[in-house]
């Protein structure tokens, strides 16, 4: 049987495109409409891997066997309780819905609490909570904006339909898209270099080609018209940047010295200097021209400014440059946030406990303080005994120092396929791939909240992640409710069968663990 | 007078050997209390407590047997929110501010706030569907589309911000008076409001529309305030008021700068006493380190132009409404801060009807809510009053019109201004007094009202205010002597309005749809998933 399901999100990157037009036969996504190519890696092929983790897992005499959801379960709320302070760790992937329970769980647990924003734009959330952030919904940026700029990222590559569906290539209200343009530069472009190659094999004698002298090519005149520019600040010249009406090549690393030059010019402040981070000054001037000059302009900003030297104090000066613009015009600036639901993750984090990552509850209460209740630098100081880890790969991703400790102690994860985290864990659960098999609420870049669509069932027998976390929470409590009558009944003889007939559960649960 | 309570709610006789029976003698009794405007939930509100780690890290709340732990201050997290509401006594909480586009973002965050009855505010004065009805003059129409919006944002009442300003806030520009053109709408502020009126009339909706006027915290403003007042005379049709205008104090600003400020209190009070088709509510100041935020973003960012402020948020949402936050300490020692808290007074005491004017102090805004005991002294107590002038700025003081009102609320007022007039001007029947029939939300508070002058100890009484005794949510106890014994979820209450034929949802309006948003028409609604306690009440409109 086919049937086409519309409106279907996509839960992949920041974006969260909610056009997607599936096709299912037999339980199966044979065919998608509109989704980019990444989307489609993963709905139509990626979920249906062969390396797809049907049953839960414990690790026995080193090696993973499958055992009973029961069993599982049981063994990761003793390991959970066992511990004295673990690490829950992930939730970028999941939905709001999962994300909340990971919350109760870690307060019930006295635990960290940690996404991975911290290992993404998390500078980005702390440069906010320094100087707060001018921003807007996408769609605003799409009727509005006649400047755009990246800076620092790719879209093109990263969120591939991001320049389609919010920004130069799409048709606003006020605004009209850029594209019609860009395929007549293309072609303009494609003859350019017919002609030049032509003369070139006719008419000039070979000459070996030199390098040039400057590295930034001069703002082009076309950045002065009317309707839509888009400017990409990059260390290399992208797939975004070959889209761009100007493309700035920017030194490595000196992104925040060309956003304090870039402040002074707004500012109608001189610069004693030539140039600044590779840049002339002179095109500077010409950019923040162009800047004070626009209806709306648009900042988005990727991991190129949160993850090179100056970190948060990058995204600092971005913030304040859009601030300073905002005297002179309208401006908004906003960060390409990854996952599909890290913002999510922020967010739900944030109304339960006041803050968006780098938790602790160790204390009975929330405290928040990056770079100490961060997972890497939590890790690296070996401060946890015992790691959940769920919708997310930090084996793939994190340093060699930080993984070595995590495996001295007990790992659970929580993933749908053999990543290479699930592949280290000592107990590894199945779950559903949200957005595809599990519906559930994700919250785009611009912190918009889209329902996510349940599109096919999930194979027998694999829970959701929320029901898992459930579970595990449940059980958590009883152990602990277990131990304290156990402590206060101790002396008590009537309760003397009650605790003869918990023992064997308890051995059994040991002798599992070693 | 004994008060039976039945099934969650209020009866006339029960049983009493198998009733449980709380000695209330020599206390003070009230229904719940009802807040009619407090930013609770929503994204607005979550941006502000993401960004102010240096607000929650001096109020920590540590987790119990039964409650949730988090933290303050000036925006609690959520369940904390829920417990301080409950401590004071208070059962039902509006969250007045909700854009549509994040509207399901609102109803989780809602979902976690416990012990209340909540409901939202959809913001709608600046969305282009509704400009572009109004524009044309078709109100039937718009009116329509206004149900289907508050049917699928799960809201209770039609917020209006800045109307005009939002729109022109998305090139960066802002409208200053009710004649002021919208850019690209061809309307002006005054066709928005009085439109938007006659639409809430045409929608039997319960609540009037709830507006935050023009020019909002501008020297002066006091003149726009008036004149959105007058404009609403002509849509008046004497019987009930047809315009909330809300945190008035802010809108109540005389002086033409920031040097000459003072109270305009006095001219917008007479106006009231004058007239019958409006309410109020004021955004009192309680001088507190708070966070600011509306979704009046112009306005925002004027404030983040006077400077001292180290952080300034802005959030736009794409054809509806626009956003902003700023922490902000208000000083008694500032000059402008202190004739503020002053404003918010004079108002409240020169407003002779206590069913027009309703006590707010639009958490966060003016102060979060858990000061509402210190408002309530400031009331009842000139001693308290004074007190707290005595320490303002002497310019402040000399421009103060409090030592010249003697005014001093009775209980009975009081619990007009914090739930029977909020009830009443909510339209909830049910809430707000202790007839029968009523929901069983009480609150005890530990004040003798026959042995106690709470003129002059004002102390004890405001702490008894911020600690009820009791506090009974649809007929269970929830809060005794001052703590949390039982953590029911609360319900969210939404209106269907039901026009006699449905807006025209076709293939032209979702075309239209995708044009205008960048969420698919279909995914666009908030679903029954979103509303853990849903309380559905059904509304017949007249188109």
């Amino acid at each position: 049987m086919t049937k086409i399901i519309k409106s279907v999100v996509c839960p992949i990157c920041g974006c969260l495109c909610d056009d997607l037009e599936v096709t299912v036969e037999n339980n199966e996504i044979i065919k998608m409409k509109n989704g980019c190519a990444v989307c489609e890696a993963k709905m139509v092929h990626g979920y249906k891997s062969e390396e797809r983790i049907l049953e839960p897992h414990i690790r026995k005499d080193g090696k993973l066997v499958p055992v009973s959801m029961d069993e599982a379960i049981n063994k990761a709320a003793q390991i959970l309780t066992d511990s004295k302070y673990p690490l829950l760790f992930g939730w970028t992937s999941s939905a709001s819905e999962t994300q909340h329970v990971g919350v109760e769980l870690a307060e019930e647990l006295g635990s960290a609490l940690d996404n991975c924003c911290s290992v993404c734009h998390g500078p980005s959330v702390m440069a906010t909570q320094e100087i707060g952030i001018p921003t807007a919904t996408l769609g605003q940026i799409r009727h509005r904006a006649d400047l755009i700029v990246y800076w620092a990222c790719n879209p093109w590559s990263s969120h591939p339909r991001h320049v389609e569906r919010y920004t130069a290539f799409t048709d606003g209200r006020f605004e009209k898209s850029e594209f019609k343009d860009y395929v007549q530069k293309l072609k303009a472009k494609a003859s350019q270099k017919k002609v030049a190659a032509t003369i070139r094999r006719t008419q000039v004698r070979y000459q070996p080609s030199r390098p040039q002298s400057a590295t930034v090519e001069a703002p082009p005149q076309t950045l002065a018209k009317a309707g839509r520019k888009m400017i990409v600040f990059d260390v290399m010249k992208t797939m975004t940047a070959e889209v761009a009406d100007y493309f700035v090549k920017v030194e490595p690393n000196r992104d925040y010295e060309i956003f304090g030059a870039m402040r002074c010019l707004v500012n109608d402040q001189e610069l004693d200097v030539d140039s600044v981070g590779g840049i002339p000054v002179d095109y500077l001037k010409e950019i923040a021209d162009v800047m004070v000059n626009a209806e709306f302009g648009a900042i988005f900003f990727g991991l190129g400014l949160t993850q090179s030297i100056g970190r948060f104090r990058n995204v600092e000066l971005a913030i304040a440059l859009t601030r300073d613009l905002n005297r002179k015009t309208k401006f908004v600036v906003s960060p390409m946030r990854g996952h599909f639901n890290v913002t999510g993750a922020n967010t739900v984090f944030a109304w339960q406990t006041g803050y968006p990552f780098a938790l602790d509850f160790s204390q009975g209460y929330p405290q928040y303080n990056p770079g100490e209740f961060t997972a890497i630098d939590l890790l690296r100081r070996e401060d946890n005994d015992a790691t959940l880890v769920i919708s997310a790969d930090p084996g793939a991703h994190f340093p060699k120092s930080a993984l070595q400790n995590m495996m001295k102690y007990p790992l659970i994860t929580i993933n749908p396929d053999w990543n290479a985290i699930s592949r280290l864990g000592d107990v590894v659960f199945p779950t559903q791939w949200c957005g595809i098999e599990q519906a559930g609420t994700a919250y785009r870049m611009d912190s918009v909240a889209i329902s996510l669509k349940k599109v096919v069932e999930a194979p027998k027998g694999v829970p959701t992640d929320e029901e898992i976390l459930r579970r595990i929470l449940e059980k958590v409590r009883t152990i602990k409710a277990q131990k304290t009558t156990k402590e206060n009944k101790e002396p008590q003889k009537e309760e003397a069968p009650k605790k003869r007939r918990l023992k064997p559960q308890e051995e059994n649960v040991k002798a599992e663990g070693d | 007078m004994d008060i039976a309570i039945k099934d969650g709610k209020i009866v006339k006789k029960v049983n009493e050997s198998n009733a449980k029976i709380i000695d209330a003698s020599g206390l003070t009794v009230m229904a719940g209390g009802v807040d009619i405007h407090s930013h609770i939930a929503g994204s607005e509100v979550n941006l502000g407590r993401m960004i102010r780690p240096d607000d929650h890290v001096k109020d920590v709340v540590k987790k119990t047997a039964l409650t949730r732990s988090g933290t303050g201050y000036s925006i609690p997290s959520t369940y904390v929110t829920g417990y301080r509401y409950s401590k004071m006594g208070y059962t039902t909480v509006m969250n007045p501010s909700m854009a549509a586009m994040k509207a399901k973002h609102a109803h989780e965050e809602l979902n976690d706030i416990p012990l209340i009855d909540k409901a939202s505010f959809t913001l709608l004065g600046d969305w282009w569907f509704a400009l572009e009805n109004i524009a044309k003059g078709d109100l039937e129409e718009c009116a329509r589309l206004i149900a289907w919006m508050i049917r699928g944002t799960r809201s209770y009442a039609i917020k209006i911000v800045n109307p005009g300003g939002l729109e022109s806030w998305g090139f960066g520009r802002n409208v200053h008076s009710l004649d002021d053109e919208v850019p690209n709408f061809c309307l002006t502020p005054r066709d928005i409001i009085t439109g938007m009126a006659k639409v809430n009339t045409m929608l039997n909706m319960p609540h009037t529309i709830h507006l935050h006027t023009n020019n909002l915290g501008v020297p002066g403003n006091y003149k726009t305030t008036i004149d959105t007042m007058r404009a609403l005379e002509s849509v008046y049709q004497g019987d009930k008021p047809i315009g909330h205008i809300t945190h008035i104090q802010f809108s109540s600003f005389a002086g033409d700068s920031w040097a000459h400020f003072k109270s305009g209190a006095e001219e917008i009070a007479n106006y009231l006493n004058a007239h019958n088709h409006m309410t109020v509510d004021i955004g009192q100041v309680t001088f507190a380190d708070t966070t600011t935020m509306t979704a009046d973003g112009p306005f925002e960012f004027a404030l983040y132009e006077l400077g001292g402020h180290n952080k300034w948020v802005n959030s736009d949402v794409e054809t509806e409404a626009s956003g902003g936050i700023i922490p902000f300490h208000f000083k008694k020692k500032n000059a402008v801060n202190a004739i503020q808290w002053s404003i918010g007074l004079e108002l409240s005491l020169m407003i002779k009807d206590p069913w027009k004017w309703f006590m707010t102090t639009d958490h966060p805004n003016g102060g979060p809510f858990f000061h509402y005991p210190r408002v309530f002294a400031w009331l009842y107590s000139r001693k308290a009053r004074e007190a707290t002038l005595k320490k303002c700025n002497k310019k402040a003081q000399k421009k103060s019109l409090l030592p010249t009102l003697d005014r001093e609320y009775t209980l009975y007022e009081l619990a007009i201004v914090t739930r029977a007039g909020t009830a009443k001007a909510l339209g909830l029947k049910n809430k707000g007094h202790l007839g029968v029939g009523a929901e069983a939300d009480v609150s005890i508070y530990n004040i003798n009202p026959e042995t106690t002058d709470i003129a002059q100890t004002y102390k004890p009484v405001r702490k008894a205010f911020g600690n009820a005794a009791y506090t009974i949510k649809d007929g269970e106890i929830v809060v005794k002597d001052a703590e949390i014994v039982a953590t029911p979820p609360g319900r969210t209450m939404w209106l269907d309005v039901q026009t006699k034929e449905p807006c025209r949802i076709d293939e032209e309006m979702k075309r239209k749809f995708k044009e205008y948003w960048t969420i698919e028409f279909d995914n666009y609604p908030v679903t029954d998933h979103y509303i853990k306690v849903p309380e559905k009440i059904t509304i017949k409109a007249s188109v």
